[in-house]
């Protein structure tokens, strides 16, 4: 007998059943992916920002390609990888958002109550993020591709990229869910946007690192994890199959995740006490 | 006038005293310039190499120049939150109640943003020339630059303030933001003008900052160049935009 059928017989014949734990993410996934596309404020400004950060840093730091050891691409080539990073971002700070006012809502209180488990919780409430994410990247790689820009790693390539941007953006979205349940309010997870901000800019986004003449910037960028990630996405735009940076861009996105999601699953334990 | 003088005085106090009594106010607007200086200067120094770039004092006076113009419309935009922010909390339909003479109300936040931007713009040439920006332009030089810094801060300051006044909301932030981002980033800010190419040339080339950009950078190499443009258009946007805060006040007036 499954858990949905475990029925407890219940006063004026409620079916008190206990849902299964897919019954349980759907559900809250369902909740999460509608609340995204309902707030469509929350979906035009990411798509927008980065887009015209694309066709403002694209473009105004074209004579970039004229230093020498540049690669042979055009720079809005190179500077594509930069838009699924900083969406990313955006996912991160949305996931997070949405938690932190479940949490000051109270909603998260009235869940406790209620045989929910933490983790079908935490992965429902990712799944926005998610589908999120999913839309993002097609809108970057149909604008990119609009534009001018060629997929060196070919049509195959597209797949794998879609795939390490999505991978990336489920790693931050659960580092927004972590601030979410660590800190509580969507005003301390909107706080932590800058921070955030500055990694992209203090990485490889804007020059290969073997290009960047300052000393201290160089080695920022280098154990700047957001290099690795961007590198990976652009390797298979501008390189094609570059192993190195995809086991780099690949592994890093793997671990933010690992890492992120693990602290979000404790946090959301002390979260969902049941008293 | 004296009216005008009291309303202002008390409005810039407050505002002034508001920003730095607040971490979380004052903060961000130090050091997201000095942020912008480090990865723009630091990062993109190697720019320098392209041929056809010719900026003698070097890549981070090069970029010093965009960074204090951006903080100074910054100052500006940031006031206009603090603007919105009165009106939600209620505070300034208080303000408009009892206030002799309103129009000093504008004048006091464009005040407290000028002196929120000595703060930053110091802070952000401090930085600067730590990281051994070269400034080869005098004196004289020297306060055009700074000067241009005040006009860019108060034309920001004005529209933030008319924006705010108009919708009376927080949530006017990316409507004061976005703009004055736009349109400063849509200048020559990471190569000279001639190194531009496509739409951004076409844009840039008409663009206003690029005007107030060239001047500072011109100012900063001891070799002036377009200062007449750049003062002019300033002194136009800051009556343009003195009468747009004075409808966006008239606004508020008649919100009640």
């Amino acid at each position: 007998m499954s858990a949905s059928e475990a029925v407890v017989g219940a006063p004026g014949g409620i079916s008190l059943a206990v849902p299964s734990l897919f019954d349980q993410v759907g559900a809250v996934a369902r909740r999460s992916v509608v609340r995204i596309f309902r707030q469509r404020a929350l979906l035009i400004f990411p798509l927008v920002f980065p887009l015209l950060l694309f066709a403002i840093n694209g473009t105004g730091l074209a004579a970039a390609r004229r230093i020498p050891g540049f690669p042979d691409v055009n720079y809005l080539d190179f500077a594509l990888a930069i838009p699924f990073i900083q969406g990313a971002l955006f996912v991160a700070i949305t996931a997070g958002t949405d938690l932190a006012r479940d949490i000051e809502s109270g909603f998260f209180d009235r869940l406790a109550l209620t045989p929910l488990r933490g983790s079908a919780l935490l992965a429902g409430q990712l799944a926005g993020a998610v589908v999120l994410a999913c839309v993002q990247s097609l809108v970057y790689l149909g604008v990119g591709i609009a534009s001018g820009v060629g997929i060196a790693s070919g049509f195959a390539g597209v797949f794998v990229l879609l795939a390490l941007s999505i991978l990336i953006a489920f790693g931050f979205a659960g580092l927004g869910s972590l601030l979410a349940l660590r800190f509580g309010t969507g005003e301390a997870v909107q706080g932590f946007f800058p921070l955030l901000f500055v990694t992209v800019f203090l990485s490889s986004s804007n020059l290969p690192r073997n290009l960047i003449t300052t000393d201290w910037f160089r080695e920022v960028a280098t154990y700047n994890p957001v290099s690795y990630l961007i590198e990976g996405v652009r390797s298979l735009i501008i390189t094609g199959w570059d192993g190195e940076a995809l086991a780099l861009g690949f592994g890093f996105a793997l671990a933010l995740s690992v890492l992120t999601l693990s602290f979000a699953g404790a946090s959301m334990k002390n979260r969902l006490v049941r008293t | 006038m004296r009216r005008f003088y009291y309303v202002a005085h008390g409005v810039a106090w407050r505002s002034v005293h508001n920003t730095f009594a607040n971490p979380a106010i004052i903060l961000p607007s130090i050091i997201f310039p000095l942020f912008f200086l480090a990865a723009f200067a630091g990062g993109l120094s190697s720019i320098a190499g392209v041929p056809d770039f010719n900026y003698k004092p070097g890549y981070t006076a090069f970029q010093f120049a965009f960074v204090l113009l951006q903080s100074s419309a910054f100052g500006g935009v940031f006031t206009g939150f603090a603007v919105a922010r009165d009106f939600d909390s209620g505070f300034a339909r208080r303000l408009l109640l009892c206030a002799p003479q309103r129009s000093g109300i504008i004048a006091g936040y464009a005040i407290g943003a000028l002196v929120r931007w000595f703060v930053t713009g110091t802070c952000v040439t401090v930085a600067a020339l730590l990281a051994g920006m070269s400034i080869e332009g005098g004196g004289v030089e020297l306060v055009g630059l700074f000067g241009l810094g005040v006009l860019v801060n108060i034309v920001a300051a004005l529209w933030a303030c008319g924006v705010a006044m108009f919708l009376r909301t927080e949530q006017a932030g990316a409507l004061i933001q976005m703009p004055v981002f736009i349109v400063l980033f849509v200048a020559p800010v990471f190569v000279p003008l001639s190194l531009l190419t496509g739409w951004i040339h076409a844009v840039a080339r008409y663009n206003p900052a690029t005007a107030a950009l060239e001047a500072a950078r011109g100012l900063i190499a001891g070799s002036p160049v377009k200062l007449v443009l750049a003062f002019g258009l300033l002194a136009g946007a800051i009556a343009v935009m003195s009468l747009f805060a004075r409808r966006g006040l008239a606004s508020a007036e008649r919100a009640g």
